[in-house]
């Protein structure tokens, strides 16, 4: 077989390949970690505690361990002095308070659902069943829930900490010689405009429930964990249970989704290692449903407060964003990076000569937060987002002349931030121009004029989002700068097999992405050699032993990039060996698809012969190892940008407070594409995601600290019946820095919708004297903010231009979760007692 | 316990189970049938959907007990004669799953959605598919595998007249 005959015409970059995983996925030909069965394996059941805050007094497990079938019960007593503390990656400054963080709880409990006991059993059921009957006794100490109480320390969620205050972090434009200061710019502006913004608490909800077996038998212990993040919980295991990392080998065998909900070392890690050390035999702990939703991290869950300084004329001067972040009860791997990573990016796509952003990171008694597909970027879109919206209302100007007015001239890439990034491509005006194309625009507008001059019911909202966002955490100097605990970089390598097959090993760790057919398509083009003939080879610590795994929109721009690295280096190592073969200086080899020939000749040999001549080593250059195999790291010098034009279209029911999405259109510039259709998809779900945080889900305590929203009959995820098909297009300006030109696209989509969808709400019933509704955006606050927003107009203006609202209301004053124009509604929620936050103030 | 006796993709099982048992603990534990998930422990997510008698069942809504006589298919009997079922190529031509957990049961349901309306709208589809969650794909192109199965199998049946 000679490589000629394998090359393959089309170039498989750009190409919409069907994806290789899909033929085990649609078969059910899976390695879910809760399908394993060893022998002689146990089960594992929590026993969780049903107080947010509580002393621990006694725990009586007796009964428990005379249950049938069950092998051992552990306590934090049992395992205090070996559980270590789990990690926290991310102290983002120096003071930053933390306490220990117990697998399992020793003596006091910090959250409802932390875990105080564990049954070992033969059975699930088994386990379960012996659960029920561990006796806790607790003692309830004050638990702190809202997250601005908690700032004011009245009540203290870790009592030995003294504060509730994490850590306290600025970042002031003039300070790093970026801009000017914020505060020169507030007290020159002819407008400034102030918004307080929230975002609620949010739950991951990957389908596949997380799932851990750990083997001790064998001269390493091996851990099956369905996480994104295989590398790094095998590096942090070691580090917390100080076990020797190479007596760890870790498989993220077929992961179910993840979204940053499985970017974690979690508690249950810890504890299925230390139940299997303890029986010496294979452990298996598989969460509920309920137990996912109650104690794998949430995310989200911030107040934001924003100052905008402008001219009249819609100008922006300066910028300033004070935050409150959720971290819930503890620290987890990057909890405390979360609001940072939206450091840089409220000032998002816009020319702001001044920029300060204030964080102060919070803990209280609920579930640990940490990253949620975004994590920090979805948070500062859309509180820009809205605010320019907002604030192109007040002084009456249309919202996207606002932000073209505003925002970075294509002309003007690469583009340094007053944040500190450096923006290297983007050209905003061609993804607007094509959506506003798309969308009908100006048609729009017109339609929602002629249905509220007509005093129709259903009214029509437009919502626009521009975003651009932030992928691929780099670089390492720089996040070393940060405090960050890890690099940025990304490992591959590729092995040349005899038969002309190759692998390429990855550190991505891929649970949906789709890896295993983009990296092929990459090392298709890149070596010239059939798609059918790479596999890829992940998740496993043994097969990849180096990797920084997914997450944070990186694993193409930086893993891919790996790849391409490696790849080169095996053309780089074969050229002598052609050379030798071919009886030619080494300098006149030249690769093109799959071939070295010789140049000005038609003399060649293949790829696929070379690796086959290292293999025999029969003849090769005399010091040459017989091997093409390559390994690359590759370390990018920038994160990557990728941007877009979002456009939603509401109808809101003002007589029910329903919101019907009716159009969506996105255009996305993630530079160039390897598989288009790999791409689109991660487009959609991003939307959903982003809309249903719009619209639909929330994370609900009550004033106990128990989640109400403990089950899918309240975490209400979307359907495909409360979703429609988006109209989806892309424009194209490749990144600069990779050889792909390629940016992340694995979160913009929920980046990008939120905002959309949540201005496209306000634009339906701005006129009315609305102007926020705290998501989600369920019907009854919809309802709740049109009733009051019309009692207030009923006083203000002749009740004849408003009749449905003419004759008052038959049911009780609603409480609203709205603001209405003048007067914020958000009760003693508001940041700041003191002061009115909602329209800005002209000078 | 109590004796069962169950039809699953086309291999008769008889098995001693407790009366509190889900059909899908008795299909990935008993059996082995893995291909069939659980995601969620209150009937909302769909992921275990399977067809009992050829109509699709959430098995973990029926107790093993239940399946007594009965046949069961999974998606690992979904493919015969080595061919993929019409609605698993939709999947796959459609990119229809990313980190494809939820599939199994959303191609069962997908089947079942088509048995009972051969020729439905795409809003037919979507409320037809409410009772399964996908948190990847926002369901678009799901939809659109549903529609180009619908047309696959209109196809077959046309030529199996013809």
């Amino acid at each position: 077989m000679t490589v000629a005959d394998e090359t393959t015409a089309q170039a498989e970059i750009g190409r919409p390949r069907r994806r290789k995983e899909d033929a085990r996925l649609i078969t059910g030909r899976t390695k879910w970690t809760d399908n394993l069965q060893l022998a002689g394996m146990l089960h594992i059941a929590c026993v969780r505690s049903p107080f947010a805050h509580a002393t621990i007094t006694a725990i009586d497990v007796e009964e428990a361990k005379q249950a049938p079938n069950v092998v051992a019960v552990l306590t934090g007593q049992d395992v205090k002095d070996i559980q270590g503390s789990l990690p926290n990656a991310w102290p983002i400054v120096a003071d930053q308070k933390a306490p220990p963080h117990p697998a399992i709880a020793v003596d006091r409990v910090a959250f409802a659902g932390e875990v105080v006991a564990v049954v070992i059993a033969r059975t699930p059921r088994a386990a379960r069943d012996a659960a029920e009957l561990v006796d806790v006794d607790y003692d309830e100490l004050p638990a702190v829930l809202d997250l601005k109480k908690a700032a004011a320390d009245e009540v203290i969620a870790h009592p030995d900490l003294g504060t509730n205050i994490s850590a306290h972090f600025e970042l002031h434009s003039h300070e790093i010689g970026t801009g000017g200061n914020v505060e020169d710019a507030i007290r020159d502006a002819e407008v400034v405009f102030e918004r307080e913004y929230r975002q609620q608490r949010l739950i991951p909800a990957f389908m596949e429930p997380r799932s851990v077996v750990v083997d001790p038998t064998g001269e390493q212990f091996v851990m099956w964990s369905s996480t994104q993040v295989p590398h790094i919980l095998r590096l942090m295991l070691a580090l917390t249970l100080g076990v020797p990392e190479s007596k760890l080998r870790i498989i993220a065998p077929d992961v179910g989704g993840g979204f940053g909900g499985k970017l974690q070392v979690t508690p249950e890690e810890v504890i299925t290692f230390l139940a299997a050390r303890h029986t010496g035999r294979p452990v298996k702990w598989t969460e509920t449903r309920s137990e996912s939703l109650l104690a794998a991290h949430h995310g989200r869950d911030q107040w934001q407060r924003l100052t905008l300084a402008a001219k009249k004329d819609g100008t922006m001067l300066g910028l300033k964003v004070e935050l409150l972040a959720d971290m819930g009860a503890y620290l987890g791997l990057v909890t405390s990076g979360v609001p940072i990573l939206g450091a840089n990016m409220f000032n998002a796509i816009y020319k702001i000569p001044s920029y300060t952003f204030i964080c102060d990171n919070v803990f209280t008694n609920k579930t640990w937060t940490d990253a949620y597909r975004g994590a920090g970027r979805p948070e500062a879109t859309f509180a820009i987002e809205r605010l320019v919206s907002d604030f192109a209302a007040h002084i009456g100007m249309d919202p996207m002349e606002v932000r073209k007015k505003n925002w970075i001239a294509h002309e003007e890439f690469p583009y340094a931030t007053v944040s500190g990034l450096e923006y290297d491509s983007g050209n905003y005006e061609a993804a607007t121009a094509r959506a506003e194309e798309m969308f009908g625009y100006a048609a729009l507008r017109e339609e929602q004029r002629r249905r509220r001059e007509a005093g129709e019911k259903v009214l029509l909202g437009i919502g626009i989002s521009t975003f651009t966002e932030a992928c691929g955490l780099a670089p390492s100097r720089a996040l070393g700068e940060a405090n960050y605990g890890a690099g940025g970089w990304e490992h591959a390598s590729i092995r040349m097999l005899p038969t002309g097959k190759i692998e390429v090993v990855t550190g991505s760790s891929a649970h949906g992405q789709g890896h295993e057919t983009a990296w092929s398509q990459l090392v298709a083009d890149k070596l010239g050699v059939p798609f059918e003939d790479v596999e890829v080879l992940h998740g496993d610590t043994q097969i990849a032993p180096r990797g920084m795994d997914t997450y944070g929109s990186r694993s193409l721009v930086v893993g891919g990039s790996a790849v391409l690295k490696a790849a080169q280096k095996v053309i780089e190592k074969a050229k002598p060996l052609a050379a030798h073969l071919l009886e030619a200086n080494v300098d006149d080899i030249e690769f093109d698809k799959g071939q070295f020939t010789v140049k000005g000749t038609d003399t060649g040999v293949g790829i696929g012969d070379l690796a086959l001549a290292t293999f025999a080593a029969h003849n090769l250059p005399d010091m040459m190892e017989p091997s093409l195999d390559a390994e690359a790291t590759f370390d990018p010098i920038n994160l990557s940008f990728p941007h877009g034009t979002h456009l939603a279209l509401v109808e809101v029911d003002t007589e029910t407070g329903k919101v019907a999405l009716t159009k969506y259109v996105a255009v996305d510039d993630i530079g160039n594409a390897v598989n288009p259709l790999i791409a689109e998809g991660q487009v959609h779900g991003g939307l959903v995601q982003g809309i249903s945080q719009a619209l639909w889900e929330e994370a609900v305590y009550d004033d106990e600290g128990t989640l109400v929203t403990g089950s899918f009959v309240d975490y209400t995820l979307p359907t495909a019946a409360d979703t429609i098909s988006f109209e989806t297009d892309r424009t194209v300006t490749p990144a600069t820095t990779n050889e792909m030109g390629a940016k992340g696209v694995g979160e913009a989509g929920t980046i990008a919708s939120t905002p959309a969808i949540v201005n496209a709400v306000v634009d339906a019933v701005r006129h009315l004297g609305i102007d926020d509704i705290r998501m989600p955006l369920t019907p009854e606050r919809v309802w709740k903010a049109i009733q009051s927003a019309g009692q207030e107009q009923q006083a203000a203006t002749p009740a004849t231009q408003q009749p449905h609202f003419g004759d008052a209301p038959n049911q009780d004053t609603p409480e609203t979760d709205a603001a209405v124009s003048g007067a914020e509604v958000g009760g003693p929620d508001s940041m700041s007692p003191d002061t009115t936050p909602g329209d800005g103030a002209e000078r | 316990m109590t004796t069962i006796r169950v039809t699953v993709d086309g291999s008769t099982y008889e098995d001693e189970v407790e009366p509190r048992m889900l059909l899908v603990h008795y299909l990935r534990e008993q059996l082995g049938k893995v291909g069939t998930v659980i995601g969620c422990d209150t009937s909302n997510c769909g992921a275990c959907t399977v067809h009992v008698d050829g109509r699709s069942v959430k098995s973990c809504n029926m107790l093993a007990v239940q399946a007594d006589g009965h046949e069961v298919t999974t998606i690992e009997g979904l493919a015969t004669d080595g061919q993929l079922h019409p609605m698993q190529t939709a999947f796959h031509e459609n990119h229809a799953l990313q980190c494809g957990y939820c599939t199994p049961g959303m191609i069962m349901q997908a089947c079942d959605v088509l048995r009972e309306n051969p020729n439905p709208t795409e809003e037919q589809i979507r409320v037809g598919l409410e009772g399964n969650l996908c948190r990847c794909t926002g369901y678009q192109n799901i939809v659109k595998a549903v529609q180009q199965a619908a047309g696959a199998l209109a196809g077959q049946q046309g030529g199996e007249q013809a």
